[in-house]
């Protein structure tokens, strides 16, 4: 009998699914829209595409554990290892802007798949180990490789202009772009956690081997999740690399992966808009308090013991909490 | 003087030397690591920023109260086994009923603001700490020098590493921890009190953490950021050993940081990521860890 009726209510949520986007989810995209498309004439658009760069990277790293429950802490890997390809396409093989975005994600993409297939032989927190393990891997390798230029990172890549026409060496022109790329990107993940491909990850996370006995191959789901984040990631990492015209060590390093579980924990696990205003909030914390140096490490640790004791919705997930619906 | 292909011995034997110290630290963090999520299910990321605090409060003993190493190598570990115990009562204890992944990030959390103040108050060029004198000066085997203080450091991690072994497989206590490991409900329902049990067994590797920090500071000079590398290390350690077995804890430890210094000889380059393509070849053919048990 129960067995029916969570059939029947899986069968609405994938109609749900496809019948589009409830209102409140419109709007708020809207309003994010709108809320861009002003912000650069009011704040400095160079810390604006650091916000966005770090939302879409925390959003895509949201899909693999707020959706797929999959704790990955490397995901600086892909991240810093698309920054640094973007950035040697840009710069060393004069690759367009576009181009040079599309092969940083692509290399990401390949890493993913890469570490993603040896990390789902293990579950829960070995999981977590084996990908802050690989991510490691990844580090000493960026440090000693011959093109990533060591300590120095590849410093002052050049913008390029896109499609060969529209020349971005202003911040301005930029911003709009990565407004395009960060906003394609956070409704292609809303896409993929709405699909039956993500109402099946839900059902994974919430209960594995029910999953497997209905006769999902649930390996699959988790190695496609893990791609589809990973190259998520490696989108926000090569397009932070031509914001900032630099790809260094700090991209790649663990403490950046933890950084990015920090901005999804506080704005939100498992909530589309969530990690966005995390991002917002630690960027904006980092940019203030960049002159105290090691406060911002403390303060950032204070920021998890808190949140794992007393605030584990978030911020946007106690807002939906409040108003009883997703967000 | 004999060559072995091509490297001269002082050279060979002097790396394998480094790469048993390494493995020495390697064992005794993972059999920490092993012990606690045996019991509490969570994995102490602390676990490197206690090792780095055991060499700190070695370090602090002697500047600003003059306690020689032996003591601090008693009192370091006692000493920051209790913080530890506070953390748990005051923090971890909270989050039993929660998914592992919170246990993960709360001790992340605490890492960090650990490492950040010591950064703060102390910089990240490195303290140095002398080796004590009765240790000081070493032997000439013919074929190679051996510091007595590496020496010392390789014992002293071996029978720390044995005495828990037997401790953990051999004693009542140990078969307590055994049978609590497997059903907390069922050893409470016997009269024993699980809660304190578990606080003091977080205690305990947490003060073996800070053992290892103290071996280490004479060799590596005292720094915030020297358990923070380390720690991942021996996460890839956890995952090629499994953390089903105590020796097997410590006999991955050691055979790993020979073959790290088997590498530096050989080819240096790779001495860095050798133990995490290892993990990858573990994981490929053998997912649940070399000496893990399939769950």
């Amino acid at each position: 009998m129960t067995a029916v009726t969570e059939t029947e209510t899986t069968g609405i949520a994938v109609q749900q699914a496809r019948a589009g986007m409830p209102l409140h989810h419109v709007a708020i995209f809207v309003a994010l829209l709108a809320a861009g498309l002003v912000a650069p004439f009011l704040l400095y658009p160079v810390f604006l595409m650091k916000v966005l760069c770090f939302a879409l990277f925390a959003c895509a790293f949201n899909l693999l554990l707020g959706y797929g429950g999959l704790l990955s802490f490397g995901h600086a890997a892909y991240f810093g290892s698309a920054s640094y390809i973007a950035a040697h396409a840009a710069k060393v093989w004069g690759l367009s802007p576009e181009l040079a975005i599309l092969s940083g994600t692509l290399a990401a993409a390949v890493l993913g798949l890469a570490i993603g297939s040896l990390a789902i032989r293990r579950q829960g927190i070995y999981f977590a180990m084996v990908t802050l393990a690989f991510a490691q891997m990844v580090f000493f390798f960026s440090l000693q490789a011959p093109f990533t230029g060591g300590e120095d990172g590849i410093q002052a890549v050049p913008r390029g202009n896109l499609f060969g026409l529209l020349s971005l060496r202003s911040d301005f022109t930029l911003y709009f772009v990565v407004l395009a790329i960060t906003l394609g990107g956070l409704l292609l993940i809303y896409r993929i956690i709405h699909s039956p491909f993500g109402q099946v990850l839900k059902a994974i996370r919430e209960n594995e081997p029910r999953a497997v006995s209905l006769g999902y191959r649930v390996n699959r789901y988790k190695l496609a999740v893990f791609v589809l984040s990973a190259t998520l990631a490696g989108l926000a990492g090569s397009t932070k690399a031509l914001v900032f015209q630099l790809a260094s060590l700090t991209d790649v390093h663990w403490s950046m992966s933890g950084e990015v579980v920090l901005m999804t924990l506080i704005g939100g696990m498992g909530t589309v808009f969530g990690p966005i205003v995390g991002a917002a909030i630690i960027v904006t914390m980092q940019n203030y308090l960049a002159t105290f140096g090691a406060w911002v490490t403390i303060i950032q640790g204070c920021i998890f013991v808190v949140c794992v004791m007393l605030f584990r919705e978030g911020i946007v997930g106690v807002i939906a909490k409040w108003i009883r619906k997703p967000l | 003087m004999f060559e072995l292909l091509g490297i001269p011995p002082q050279a060979l034997f002097g790396q394998l030397l480094l790469g048993l110290i390494n493995g020495s630290f390697y064992a005794i963090l993972s059999l920490g690591l092993a012990i606690i999520f045996g019991l509490l299910n969570i994995i102490n990321f602390t676990h490197g920023a206690q090792y780095m605090l055991g060499a700190f409060v070695a370090w602090m003993l002697l500047t600003y109260f003059g306690v020689p190493y032996w003591g601090a190598l008693l009192l370091a570990p006692v000493l920051v086994g209790i913080k530890g115990v506070i953390i748990e009562r005051l923090l971890i204890s909270r989050l039993y009923h929660l998914d592992h992944l919170y246990g993960l990030l709360l001790t992340f959390g605490l890492a960090l603001i650990i490492q950040g103040l010591l950064r703060n108050q102390y910089g990240i060029s490195g303290l140095p700490y002398a080796i004590p004198p009765q240790l000081s000066g070493g032997q000439n085997l013919g074929f190679m020098f051996l510091p007595n203080y590496r020496a010392w450091v390789v014992v002293a991690s071996l029978v720390v590493c044995l005495a828990t072994w037997f401790v953990i497989e051999k004693t009542r206590l140990g078969a307590y921890l055994r049978a609590a490991t497997e059903n907390p409900t069922l050893v409470g329902a016997f009269g024993i009190n699980v809660p304190r049990m578990i606080t003091l067994t977080y205690g305990f590797g947490v003060a073996l953490a800070a053992f290892a920090g103290v071996l280490a500071a004479p060799i590596y000079a005292v720094n915030p950021n020297m358990g923070a590398d380390l720690i991942i290390v021996v996460f890839a350690v956890v995952v090629i050993g499994g953390m089903g077995s105590i020796l097997g804890a410590i006999v991955t430890g050691f055979g790993l940081g020979l073959v790290e210094g088997l590498t530096k000889v050989f080819y240096p380059e790779a001495s860095s990521v050798i133990i995490f393509v290892i993990m990858a070849i573990v994981l490929l053919v053998k997912p649940a860890g070399l000496f893990g048990r399939t769950a």
